[in-house]
């Protein structure tokens, strides 16, 4: 018996360690995709692709909207497309594209070539607001309430299924 | 169409490692011989379907198939062939695939090349490398499948990640996987030897061979990763102890202490149980490092994608494979009872000590890694830098180096321990006077680098000594002993010098400006612009002159990538026998073409990896020993004749 503990030892100190990961994933699953869920939009002042003149997020309060990160680019950003112009043209919701790290030229051909599904697009060439997003990466949606809160974050693209199955509910508990 | 076929081709793998898992271990429960047999074919089919699958994944990026989500993810229309080819490994879905492809060779090659080991035996062992395959074949079914398509399909690639348009990281994956699926057979021949409740010298002897070859694979990959970020990163280091670099680093230093103990268990009927617990943990660990990697658990200066359900899937790999293996360990291992006696004056006690500060530094380095964790856990955020790590393995390898010439010298089995201190003094005694000569040249060097030196020259000198006196002609395993201890101390003098007589400074430089750094005049003569196949540059030039004499122009480089939006830093390095000189660009400082450049001279920072060169030499010279392939061959005669017999 005395034996059998002694070599029971790895086994419990692999269990504790294993428990340790499992602990640890869990606690950045929560907290990794949402820093910003439930706060106020980080301010920003941009100017705009195809308007003169900047906007702030000031701007945009008084009804729910979402805020499309997106680069000419950027290939998934092509696939979400159809998409974005889909949940555009429903009309249920304001979309305002965020043209990230892109150049005017190429944006625009883009759109020329694509369709432009945006309400307003604002443009952050270097990067900066970008970073108060928080984004990784293009594509990345954010959901706004008319308050200003950021109430849901995608991030990848856009898909039929999480319209279907994130955006819209949501939406439809801010109404 | 062949993205399809590519799937297929993966289920298949799965179907087929199912059966190789199950079909051979209920022939051995059930000692059925014709169960068993299935055990070799099934490992050729498998190694056939997977390297197909693998294949297919190549020729949709030489295809530029961007159908194909993760060949849009990870290629161009710009991207060169070369880097193409390349992009099937360069991401995590291929990577993985890439994976279960090595898994799959060594499988084939284990089953090819087993033929001292019995059917009972063999069977056993396939059918655990069979378990592992399956359950990586299912995590890139399940959780990382490189086939999956993307409608519309868009017009161009996001073209791969500069960081890995380079040959340093083409190679550095594959050669860790090689290393860490290689460290699978001694895991596969341990749980085996677990499951039947017996083990003997000759299977130590066959698996032995197996985890040379891991741990030169292994030994390999760490260099290449370290060289890579030494000229890629452009910070001029050569190990950050980043958690990345860690999970390759865990296995070595366990597989190290693997091969010392072999070298015992193999010869008598001792340290079993330890020699099947070390390649139990050894193996865990290439798993954990796969896991830190791939989670998202650490934060890193390597950026993978992290996703919590691959994180999640390879846990669950983790606690079947290593939960399992120790479980059985820890009501079996006594089964395994080592039954001679171990004279404490031998060279087998001083393995054992080897075995055990290999074993304490991968703990260390293990709590060091996953230390940020723990507090994380309890809601603060710490980190564990590189003094910690510094520190700590300073501390574990003075041992280590002061004991390797008394373990080279001591015999096997029985030896008079004062004897052979003795026959240690000449060696002790030149070291020290070379250690005095190299602090008389390089004053001032602080303590560590001293410790390091002396303990380089302590190996050095002792190991050529031991060569020369050696009674008789060397044999192989004597040979590759004597490389990999040479090895050793170019190493510790190597890394000694580059750790502490290095220059580093970062230096305001003007178009026409000289600065002298190190003994070097570095004269900076401007930036101008290059376009190259897939990305712009500025690049530096730099006129290095020593007394007026011009040794080389350096063109340090800063890239950017505009399909992935990044700027990359290209440093240009002057090889020199003695010292690199390394010069990178910072960043623009002006409008009058100012830079802020980065001048590092680095002493002896090739022979560093040279010396974990010769580590692997000796380890694959040791293959080629006669004594093993005399015992080897005797046993596959014994083998074949019993199977004679029964049929």
């Amino acid at each position: 018996m005395k034996k059998i503990v002694i070599t029971l030892i790895p086994l419990a100190i692999f269990v504790g360690l294993l428990t340790l990961l499992f602990l640890n994933m869990g606690y950045h699953n929560e907290t990794v995709p949402s820093p910003l869920i439930g706060k106020p939009v980080p301010a920003f002042e941009l100017p705009q692709l195809y308007e003169k003149g900047t906007l702030t997020e000031q701007d945009f309060l008084g009804e729910p909207w979402l805020l499309n990160v997106w680069g000419s680019w950027c290939p998934n950003c092509l696939y979400e497309h159809p998409v974005v112009t889909d949940l555009a043209q429903s009309g249920q919701l304001k979309v305002v594209g965020l043209n990230w790290k892109d150049e005017f030229e190429n944006a625009d051909a883009w759109l020329k070539r694509l369709g432009n599904p945006y309400d307003t697009i604002l443009v952050d060439y270097k990067g900066n607001v970008a970073i108060d997003f928080g984004v990784y990466g293009a594509p990345e949606s954010f959901l706004i309430d008319a308050n200003g809160i950021i109430v849901h974050k995608i991030v990848g693209e856009l898909t039929p299924d999480n319209v279907q199955n994130e955006i819209l509910p949501k939406l439809a508990q801010l109404k | 169409m062949l993205p399809g076929i590519g799937q297929f081709l993966l289920v298949l793998s799965l179907l087929l490692a199912a059966a190789l898992t199950v079909l051979p271990m209920l022939g051995y429960a059930r000692n059925s011989q014709t169960l068993m047999q299935t055990a070799r074919p099934l490992a050729h089919v498998l190694f056939i379907t997977v390297m197909a699958s693998f294949v297919v994944l190549v020729v949709l990026f030489v295809q530029q198939d961007f159908s194909v989500l993760y060949v849009a993810e990870n290629s161009s229309l710009e991207l060169p062939l070369r880097y193409r080819i390349t992009a099937a490994w360069g991401a995590h879905e291929g990577s993985i695939l890439m994976w279960v492809t090595v898994q799959a060779l060594w499988i084939s090659a284990v089953a090819k090349f087993s033929q001292s080991l019995s059917l009972s035996q063999i069977s056993r062992v396939l059918s655990v490398l069979g378990l592992i395959a399956l359950g990586f074949v299912a995590f890139v079914l399940f959780a990382s499948n490189p086939f999956e398509t993307i409608f519309p399909v868009p017009a161009d690639g996001r073209d791969l990640n500069p960081l890995l348009q380079d040959f340093g990281m083409i190679m550095h994956p594959p050669l860790l996987y090689f290393g860490y699926v290689g460290l699978s057979v001694a895991f596969a021949l341990s749980v085996a030897a677990l499951i039947g409740g017996e083990i003997n010298e000759q299977w130590i002897r066959w698996s032995r061979r197996w985890t040379n070859i891991a741990w030169a694979f292994l030994t390999m990959g760490i260099i290449l990763g370290s060289w890579w970020a030494y000229y890629e990163l452009g910070w001029g280091g050569w190990w950050f102890w980043d958690p990345v670099e860690n999970a390759s680093f865990l296995p070595w230093l366990a597989g190290t202490a693997l091969i010392h103990v072999q070298a015992v268990s193999e010869r008598k009927n001792a340290f079993r149980g330890w020699t099947v617990l070390l390649a139990i943990i050894a193996f865990s660990l290439c798993i954990l490092g796969t896991f830190l990697v791939r989670s998202g658990s650490i934060t890193s200066v390597h950026s993978f994608a992290a996703d919590p359900f691959r994180g999640i899937f390879i846990l669950v790999l983790l606690a079947i494979y290593s939960g399992g293996a120790l479980t059985l360990y820890a009501f079996r291992a006594n089964q395994l009872r080592s039954r001679d006696t171990i004279n404490l004056n031998s060279r087998e006690t001083l393995l054992l000590a080897n075995s055990l500060i290999f074993i304490t530094a991968t703990f260390t380095v293990l709590l060091g890694t996953l230390f940020p964790m723990i507090f994380e856990a309890v809601g603060k955020k710490i980190s564990v830098g590189a003094p910690y790590f510094g520190l700590m393995f300073f501390v574990l390898m003075i041992p280590m180096a002061v004991i390797l010439p008394l373990g080279s010298q001591l015999r096997w089995h029985r030896d008079d321990m004062l004897a052979a201190v003795k026959q240690l003094l000449p060696y002790f005694i030149a070291s020290t006077l070379l250690t005095v000569v190299v602090w008389l040249i390089f004053k001032p060097l602080n303590i560590r680098a001293i410790a390091g030196i002396y303990g380089g020259f302590w190996v050095l000198t002792a190991t050529l000594g031991q060569w020369f006196k050696r009674p008789g002609r060397a044999t192989a395993g004597f040979i590759g002993m004597s490389v990999a201890h040479v090895g050793v101390a170019v190493f510790l003098i190597a890394m000694s010098m580059t750790e502490h007589k290095d220059i580093e400074q970062d230096i305001l430089m003007s178009p026409g400006i000289t600065k002298q750094v190190g003994g070097y005049d570095f004269t900076f003569t401007g930036v101008d612009r290059v376009k190259q196949e897939n990305y712009q540059a500025q690049q530096g030039h730099v006129e290095v002159r020593r007394d007026g004499r011009l040794i080389t122009t350096l063109n340090p480089q800063k890239r950017f990538y505009p399909k992935q939006q990044m700027p990359m830093t290209e440093a240009a390095i002057y090889v020199g026998w003695s010292k690199d000189i390394y010069v990178s660009l910072g960043e623009a400082v002006n409008q009058e073409g100012a830079w802020a450049v980065r001048i590092y001279i680095k002493p002896m920072i090739r022979w560093m990896w040279f010396g974990g060169i010769l580590m692997l030499t000796g380890a694959i010279i040791g293959l080629f020993s006669a004594r093993i392939k005399r015992q080897e061959d005797k046993q596959r005669d014994h083998v074949m004749a019993q199977q004679l017999k029964l049929s």
